[in-house]
């Protein structure tokens, strides 16, 4: 788990947790896996969205302590 | 103790006017020395450019010369940091002159990467540069209907701003008498049409009631400039006759070129402004990697951070304050309404109707930021 990119995203209104996602991600090779953080719970249901609509994969997505965990794997 | 800043944009120039005037005997005892350097003799006013691009100022009207704005004490030179070394305390500017610092500050701002799509730059207007900003007038001029598009690129800069170009744009139109003859259409990278939920809340109905349609999830991929078709990574396309763009925002190649951060962005702590593993380089404005907008706004309340600690640190050696990720942002609503939408990272945005008396204090503060720049607001 040492390789994956953690984006701390948690207590941020603009651009916002889905936002900072795409710019990682961006940055991101395919293969690599992301792991957002953020305190907003609508993230729970945007990312799993996005990922689904352009292709990526969603490893995982818990809330542990008001915090959500999600992974993404960059796919192309 | 020596004070280095590098960039004389927003940031850097509220950083220098701030720690300047807080160390006024220090730096006539020479216990303490401001240099600043900035790739630039003027400074802009960049939230202008919007009014530009709809021929509403001038652009002669968004510039001041830099050294006009600073105190007295402070050690101006128009010189670019080319080489950044860190771990020596030191940098070499394109002069070839060598400066050292005890403590530094990067404030090198961000620029437009229209280049990273292919075709954006070649089919679309956009208003984040000067000449930008008059080609897209004399677009919107000439423009006599048709399909308007606006993308949104990620990062960017000003993210108030998409939704402000649509209001502008029904009205600029509107004003003409051919908005009947014009689809506007607002492509936006996630799943509501602004990032802030109370400004999507607030914009949606706005952009029904004016007639504007809306895709979200839309993250351009590609122009053909030949069709006039924009497509998205989620595999929709567009037909433009006008496409706006909004574009992706890069930091400075110089801080890439160095090593400090990805796309330019460098890595900061959130709090303390510091640069991570380098406690005595602080980050300020666009050129930080954190999750706040990237705006004058946020670079200013970050100055305003910087410089109380730079300036404790030399009177007391030690930084006494943290950046909240307070943020300020103007919305124009249209030419004569304006909201505004303020935050920090405990609070959301609690957003209130449009009004004309804050489109009216925007207007002002268009006028007011040279005072607000030299650390006087």
């Amino acid at each position: 788990m040492s390789d994956v990119k953690v984006i701390d995203a948690c207590n941020t209104y603009c651009p916002g947790p889905l936002m900072e996602l795409i710019t990682y991600m961006k940055q991101a090779k395919v293969g690599e896996t992301l792991e957002l953080l953020s305190t907003d719970n609508g993230t729970a249901v945007d990312v799993p969205e996005w990922v689904n609509k352009i292709g990526h994969e969603l490893i995982s997505s818990e809330q542990v302590n008001d915090v959500w965990h999600i992974q993404v794997k960059k796919m192309k | 103790m020596k004070i280095l800043i590098v960039g004389g944009g927003t940031g850097g120039t509220i950083v220098a006017n701030n720690v300047a005037r807080r160390l006024v005997r220090e730096t006539r005892d020479h216990k303490a020395r401001i240099t600043l350097l900035s790739a630039s003799d003027r400074h802009m006013y960049q939230p202008g450019l919007f009014y530009v691009a709809f021929g509403q100022m001038m652009p002669d009207e968004l510039y001041r010369d830099e050294a006009s704005l600073l105190e007295s004490n402070i050690d101006f030179h128009v010189d670019s940091v080319e080489g950044f070394e860190l771990d020596n305390n030191r940098v070499i500017t394109r002069s070839g002159k060598v400066h050292d610092y005890d403590i530094m500050v990067i404030a090198t701002g961000s620029r437009i990467m229209p280049q990273k799509i292919p075709g954006l730059d070649e089919g679309a207007e956009t208003f984040y540069t000067e000449e930008g900003a008059i080609k897209m007038y004399q677009a919107l001029r000439k423009f006599e209907g048709g399909n308007v598009g606006i993308v949104v690129g990620v990062p960017h800069k000003c993210p108030i701003a998409p939704v402000e170009v649509v209001f502008s744009l029904h009205d600029f139109f509107k004003d003409r008498g051919i908005r009947d003859k014009v689809n506007i259409k607002y492509h936006y990278p996630i799943n509501r049409i602004h990032s802030i939920e109370n400004v999507a809340n607030w914009a949606q109905p706005e952009f029904d009631r004016m007639g504007v349609e809306y895709e979200t999830l839309f993250n351009i991929e590609e122009v053909d400039i030949e069709s006039r078709v924009m497509k998205s990574m989620e595999g929709s396309e567009y037909k433009y006759d006008l496409l706006i763009s909004i574009p992706e925002h890069h930091g400075m190649s110089v801080v890439e070129d160095n090593g400090l951060g990805t796309d330019g962005w460098i890595p900061t702590d959130r709090h303390k402004l510091t640069m991570e593993g380098y406690d005595n380089v602080y980050v300020v404005g666009d050129t930080t990697n954190l999750p706040v907008s990237k705006t004058g706004s946020a670079a200013h309340f970050e100055a305003e951070v910087v410089a109380e600690n730079i300036a404790s640190i030399v009177k007391i050696g030690t930084p006494v304050t943290e950046y909240n990720g307070k943020v300020y942002c103007f919305i124009e609503a249209g030419h004569d309404r304006a909201t505004y939408a303020m935050f920090n990272y405990d609070h959301p945005p609690d957003l209130k109707d449009a009004n004309k008396s804050m489109h009216w204090f925007k207007m002002s503060y268009n006028k007011m930021y040279w005072t607000s720049v030299r650390g006087l607001l």
